[in-house]
């Protein structure tokens, strides 16, 4: 190593590395040298690709170009990765991206544990010293998603160490999260660093004032390294006081042109009219207290600043000055009118930037700016004017008619800016407007905002993450947990705490106000102390083809997960005993009290005798006689009459004539099923009625007919629609919510970001997929209780043959259903899609093809290829047989095999194509 | 209220639906592709329907009965033994076996009337009953045949002459492709506007527009309007060319009639959506809760089974769904080809449902929109 500086061999080395995201480069070319045994720190702004080098460091995402050494082993090969997960860990960016919300602290860390192979007792242990540690020992009950910022990062630290790493990749830790706490979170650092001294740490920060803790930096920008060195070295070389400006000045030279430093002159003397106040501004949400009495008066032009940790209070604050949240509590006033809700006249004169970019991403930056010219009312005369001095006073006419999807971070949030100013507001509202932001772009906008406030008069409230953003406000107000801990100008406060800069006056006074409260800050060390450390290292580090312990985490903690949320569980539970009831009363093919009428042109007793032999059968009910054609018509079409009967005139005297008569009969066709029933029933009646005509008349032989057919309904001998569909519908049942069920909980990971727990973990495919499915096929077992009980209790359905059987043949099935649902959730990436995809792929060939409806041996061409291949087939004749047909393991083996052999299937194509690493 | 705010936000709305693929796709899929196939894939009630028989006899006279089973009612019947009966029945390969006794021939030109014996498998409900009748009528017809033809004998002086309205040869492919259009356009107009306030949420865009003075209501006629535009217009070119021109079912009423009721039918179940969006939380909660809404709706309004073969009660809450009268509406006015005259009292209960709709979805929308933000 050239430097000096580093350890002997490096603990990573990347060279040639490139990376794209379709086409677009996030990673170009590079050659870089990790030293160990140090703390490395990445910088430079948002999107520069800091996240994805540190993501091929860890292993997660896979190697596209060029090579990624890491622990002294090649990382594009698996059979490495799986050796060296249990040395890395790995924490991506994020609040808590890599928790789990719903579980407790306990039971994030305990899922960690497990997944290492560690017992009961060793857990146990260590969880009790990491949490002491860390200060999180008294909310070891607490779920992770109420987790202040700070907590949650060091819940995620808790989680990275607790199989005691070699080395530890950090991803913007501290983003989000207070000084004080993030203070501590390095302090926290250290001390480990201390303990274990061959570990090595890779950080990166887009906050310059921390880089100066680490031993060795590397600079980058737009997805290429700057520079590399110590942050001296790289004072020196750039010969400037700080890091934030020695990054400025390793920017290409086109970049730094841009940039200029921002100047903002002193806010004109005398008393100005105020143009914000709050009084007690109070907001509480159930009984949290999210805004404490807040009180504090701005005055016209000028700029006020709001700091703060994430989730202290300051968007809720902005939410009430804006109307957007009627505050519990107080009173605010904009211009010496009292904030209110429905007041449009206020909202003319304010303008608000909210904390995410949430502008329309469908429409261009032309069509934002009109769009909102013209909901805020902007005579369309002035129209085109306005949008064109927005444009230009932005800075966005070159890129008029791109999607803000397409544009870099500091364009849109000045295309945010320009949004709120169309209406030339008196009052600016900015949600940490510079997030993510690079310093050359910040420092652009903030030279629009000193142009603002201090020739336009605008008044502006910003919040800021940035302490030298911060120090450029004219006054500012700290703030904490709900509450003001300070308002003054930024040089007073530092004056005030007697402290050298403006974040040690601020965690000055985050400290005294949390002093009565804290516990101190722990002293105890923070690794080593469990003896094992080093054999669990080493049993770790074994390969296993599949561990049971894995897969047990995993469905113990999907369990714990579907337990919190309501709305999955409930689908879970009772979602198919609610179809099931839908169903069962919804599809019925039985057609009873058909209405008919009769159109008699011979009112004679014998045609009045075939009218009652109709009337007289449960299946049609007689209606008023019909009057004439056009009265039929009618009744027909609006459908009234299911059946029309005309009798001809001379009826009676034609037939005791020998003469030929024929009797008309109109079905209503519209439905098809149940016009074809209906004319079986009406065949049915005349043949009868004929019968008994001839017996009558003493010819009884042609009477009876030349046969005899005795038609013998099996199974269901009064063809009921319930005792033949239930047995149909269950299997349908426990396809479609244990199949979509087991997609989402694949599909959430991916989309959540928890997925890189599997990724990084020596988790293998095959345990993951199993861990998922356990839950999912207890809960369609209990469905499938649920179910059977429904159809013989309340449908009365009877149940005939081998409990047994159909018990064992619904295990099965719903183990082949939940892989069926994996397998999908493979090739799908989002929820929505998941649950629309795993809906349409198994519906379609359960209803259509596995014989529900129709018979599969009625059915042609491919629908027959896949009701015979299909689960549900089998699963159908094994329910049908059982419930109807009386019949055992023995008569319907010959089902039970195609399922059986579906589920190595299904499950060994679904570990086939899930990846182990992000793509 | 004012109407450029919501012709503005409504146009917003449209050209956010056109950069957003995959429900473009869908839409595209459920008016076009979706009604091909249920059209076509929805097999007749009788089709292929599995038959066997056992042919004891073996004179000319059963060999015209196996000939008489044909194609497309029924598969070519396979002869087997008796004894086989009961296990294909068993495992389902069956529907139907018949079983033509020893000496069958001979007792039938004897007149001792000798019994057949027709086993149905009556967990196939759907084909059960009307195959058994078919099969009866087809063995009669035979029989009748044969006799008549040896011993010249006169006919029966009744017949029945039995002809189906509005549908003659009873195809289900003019009731697959109708019932989908239905269902579609109820499940799209739910989707859309959902999806269009849960976009919205996700993105921040709410709190965005509550800043600016515009209210609930407008926010929300802008994306009912907007919505129901889009379903409107997918179901008329479906209707035109999808069922009218390439599946060549005969529409018999007012088509300007039925898209009238589309329109006033889309008004209250954008509202549905509407109210959807506001009760789930994320995309993946609208989606389940979809599912649990829509099948209900699909299968209790009276298009899958008709509403007097429900439960009392069923068929009772039902009335209170938009989708209960537009079915029966759609039904009068595309099957039966029935006018104004016949269905206002429809049209009049989804008006009022509409607005009842309408009015539960705004209060709750003003309700939540500021925890929405």
């Amino acid at each position: 190593m050239r430097d000096g500086a580093g350890g002997v061999v490096p603990v990573a080395r990347l060279s040639g590395v490139g990376l794209s995201y379709r086409h677009r480069p996030a990673l170009i070319d590079i050659d870089l040298s990790l030293p160990s045994d140090r703390m490395i720190g990445l910088i430079g702004p948002d999107g520069v690709g800091k996240s994805s080098l540190l993501s091929l460091v860890a292993g997660a995402r896979a190697v596209q170009s060029g090579q990624v050494e890491v622990l002294g082993g090649d990382m594009a090969d698996a059979r490495h990765r799986q050796r060296s997960c249990p040395r890395i860990a790995y924490m991506p960016q994020g609040l808590g991206r890599n928790l789990y919300p719903t579980l407790s602290v306990f039971e994030n860390i305990d899922f960690f544990g497990r997944l290492f192979g560690q017992d009961a007792a060793e857990r146990r242990a260590r969880i009790a010293h990491l949490t002491a540690s860390t200060g999180l020992a008294d909310f070891i009950d607490r779920p992770a998603a109420k987790l202040s910022g700070g907590m949650k990062q060091k819940l995620g630290l808790c989680c990275a160490l607790i199989h005691d790493p070699d080395l530890l990749v950090l991803d913007e830790p501290t983003t989000g999260v207070d000084p004080l706490s993030r203070r501590q979170f390095w302090d926290l650092i250290d001390r480990i660093r201390a303990e274990r001294p061959g570990m090595s740490v890779v950080v990166a920060t887009a906050y310059m004032e921390e880089a100066g803790r680490f031993d060795w930096l590397v600079a980058m920008d737009a997805g290429r390294i700057l520079a590399c060195n110590t942050p001296a070295g790289l004072l020196e070389r750039t010969g400037c006081d700080d890091l934030e400006t020695a990054f400025i000045a390793l920017l290409p030279e086109e970049r730094r042109r841009e940039h200029h430093a921002v100047q903002i002159a002193p806010l004109s003397a005398g008393t100005q009219p105020i143009a914000i106040e709050a009084r007690g501004l109070t907001m509480r949400f159930g009984d949290f207290m999210a805004v404490d009495h807040v009180s504090f008066s701005i005055g016209r032009g000028e700029i006020f600043g709001f700091i703060g940790s994430n989730g202290c209070g300051k968007t809720t604050t902005m939410k009430m000055l804006t109307g957007l949240l009627p505050p519990s509590e107080g009173q605010a006033w904009l211009f010496g009118r009292p904030v209110d809700a429905g007041d449009m006249a206020t909202r003319r004169r304010v303008g608000y930037m909210s904390q995410a970019f949430s502008l329309y991403t469908e429409l261009t930056v032309r069509q934002n700016l009109v769009l909102h010219a013209r909901l805020f009312g902007i005579p369309a005369a002035d129209r085109a004017a306005r949008v064109a001095a927005m444009l230009d006073r932005f800075d966005l006419a070159q890129v008029v008619n791109a999607l803000p999807t397409a544009l870099p971070l500091g364009h849109r949030q000045r295309l945010s800016l320009a949004v709120a100013m169309i209406h030339q507001p008196e009052i600016l509202i900015l949600d940490e407007p510079t997030s993510g932001v690079d310093p050359v772009a910040r420092d652009a906008f903030w030279r629009i905002l000193a142009d603002l406030s201090r020739h336009d008069g605008v008044t502006i409230f910003i919040s800021t993450h940035f302490m030298n953003e911060a120090e450029r406000c004219d006054r500012i107000a700290l703030m904490h947990a709900g509450r003001v801990l300070a308002t003054d100008p930024p040089a007073e406060l530092a004056r005030k705490r007697a402290a050298d800069t403006l974040e040690d006056a601020f965690i000055g006074y985050l400290q005294e106000a949390a002093a009565p409260a804290a516990s101190a800050e722990p002293a105890e060390a923070v690794t080593a102390a469990v003896p094992s450390a080093a054999s669990v290292a080493g049993t770790a580090g074994v390969r296993r083809v599949f561990d049971l312990r894995r897969t047990l985490s995993y469905a113990r903690r999907e369990a714990l997960e579907l337990r919190r949320d309501p709305i999955r569980l409930t689908l879970a539970l009772v979602g198919s005993v609610i179809l099931m009831l839908v169903i069962g009363y919804g599809i019925n093919m039985d057609v009873e009290n058909l209405s008919f009428a009769v159109l008699d042109h011979d009112q004679s007793p014998l045609s009045h005798d075939y009218t009652d032999s109709i009337a007289g059968s449960r299946y049609f009910t007689e209606k008023a006689p019909i009057t004439d054609y056009a009265d039929l018509d009618r009744r027909m079409r609006n459908g009234q009459l299911s059946l029309a009967i005309e009798i001809p005139p001379n009826f009676a005297r034609d037939i005791a004539r020998g003469r030929a008569v024929n009797i008309g009969a109109w079905i209503d066709g519209a439905m098809p099923s149940r016009a074809e029933t209906i004319r079986g029933y009406v065949q049915g009646m005349h043949q009868h009625w004929l019968a008994r005509q001839a017996r009558e008349a003493g010819r009884g032989a042609e009477a009876a007919g030349r046969v005899n057919i005795e038609t013998r309904y099996r199974y269901n001998p009064d063809i009921e629609s319930l005792t033949a569909m239930v047995p149909g519908v269950i299997p349908l049942l426990l396809m479609l919510i244990p199949a979509m069920l087991a997609a989402l909980s694949v599909v959430r990971e991916k989309e959540l970001g928890s997925i890189t727990n599997f990724y990084v973990t020596p988790t293998t495919r095959l345990e993951f997929l199993l861990g998922k499915q356990l839950p999912y096929v207890v809960l369609a077992m209990i469905n499938f209780a649920l179910l059977m009980g429904l159809a013989v209790t309340l449908f009365a359905v009877p149940f005939k043959g081998s409990l047994a059987a159909i018990t064992l043949a619904a295990l099965i099935y719903v183990i082949c259903a939940t892989a069926l649902g994996l397998l999908i959730s493979t090739f799908m990436r989002s929820q929505i899609a998941a649950i629309f995809g795993t809906a349409v792929l198994t519906l379609l060939p359960a209803v259509s093809f596995s014989g529900m409806i129709n018979p599969v041996a009625s059915l042609e061409g491919a629908g027959r290829v896949i009701g015979q291949l299909y689960p549900t087939t089998h699963f159908i004749t094994i329910s049908r047989g059982t419930f109807s047909k009386a019949l055992g393991f023995a008569d319907l083996y010959g089902s039970f095999w195609p399922m059986i052999v579906s589920v190595p299937i299904l499950l060994g194509l679904t570990a086939m194509l899930l990846h182990k690493q992000e793509r | 209220m004012r109407a450029a705010n919501i012709w503005h936000l409504g146009i917003k709305e449209l050209r956010s639906l056109v950069r957003d693929r995959g429900m473009l796709v869908l839409i595209l899929y459920a008016f076009t592709f979706a009604i091909y196939s249920a059209a076509t894939a929805m097999p007749e009630t009788l089709h292929n329907a599995a038959i066997a028989i056992v042919d004891e006899d073996g004179s000319p006279l059963s060999q015209r009965i196996v000939d008489a089973f044909q194609p497309p009612y029924f598969r070519p019947p396979d002869l087997i033994a008796a004894d086989r009966m009961d296990t294909r029945l068993d495992t389902g390969r069956d529907t139907f076996a018949l079983d033509i006794p020893p000496d069958f021939q001979r007792d039938v030109m004897a007149g001792r009337v000798p019994a057949m014996q027709l086993n149905v498998d009556a967990t196939q409900v759907r084909q059960a009953f009307t195959g058994a009748g078919y099969i009866q009528n087809i063995v009669n017809d035979e029989v009748t045949d044969f006799v008549r033809r040896r011993q010249n004998e006169p006919v029966l002086p009744v017949g029945l002459v039995l002809r189906a309205r509005f549908n003659p040869q009873l195809s289900e492919k003019w009731f697959g492709a109708v019932m989908e259009l239905i269902n579609n356009i109820t499940m799209l107009s739910i989707v859309l506007t959902g999806a269009a306030l849960i976009r919205e949420r996700e993105h921040g865009t709410v709190e965005h527009l509550l800043v600016m003075p515009v209210t609930p209501l407008e926010i929300m006629l802008s994306k009912v309007w907007s919505m129901a535009l889009v379903v409107l217009a997918a179901t008329a070119v479906s209707l035109f060319v999808v069922i009218r021109g390439l599946l060549a079912v005969p529409v018999h009423g007012s088509t300007l009639l039925f898209l009238s009721a589309v329109a006033l039918h889309l008004f209250a179940t954008t509202s549905m959506g509407i109210f959807l969006g506001t009760v789930a939380r994320s995309m993946p909660q609208f989606g389940l809760l979809l599912i649990l809404l829509l099948l209900p709706l699909d299968i209790l309004s009276g298009g899958m089974t008709p509403r007097e073969s429900m439960p009392t009660a069923v068929a009772d809450i039902m009335l209170a769904a938009p989708t209960t009268h537009f079915v029966a509406l759609a039904q009068a006015v595309l099957y039966r080809g029935a006018g104004l005259a016949t269905v206002w009292p429809q049209l009049a209960a989804i008006l009022a449902i509409g607005s009842v709709l309408f009015a539960a979805s705004l209060l709750r929308f003003r309700r939540t929109i500021a925890t929405m933000a």
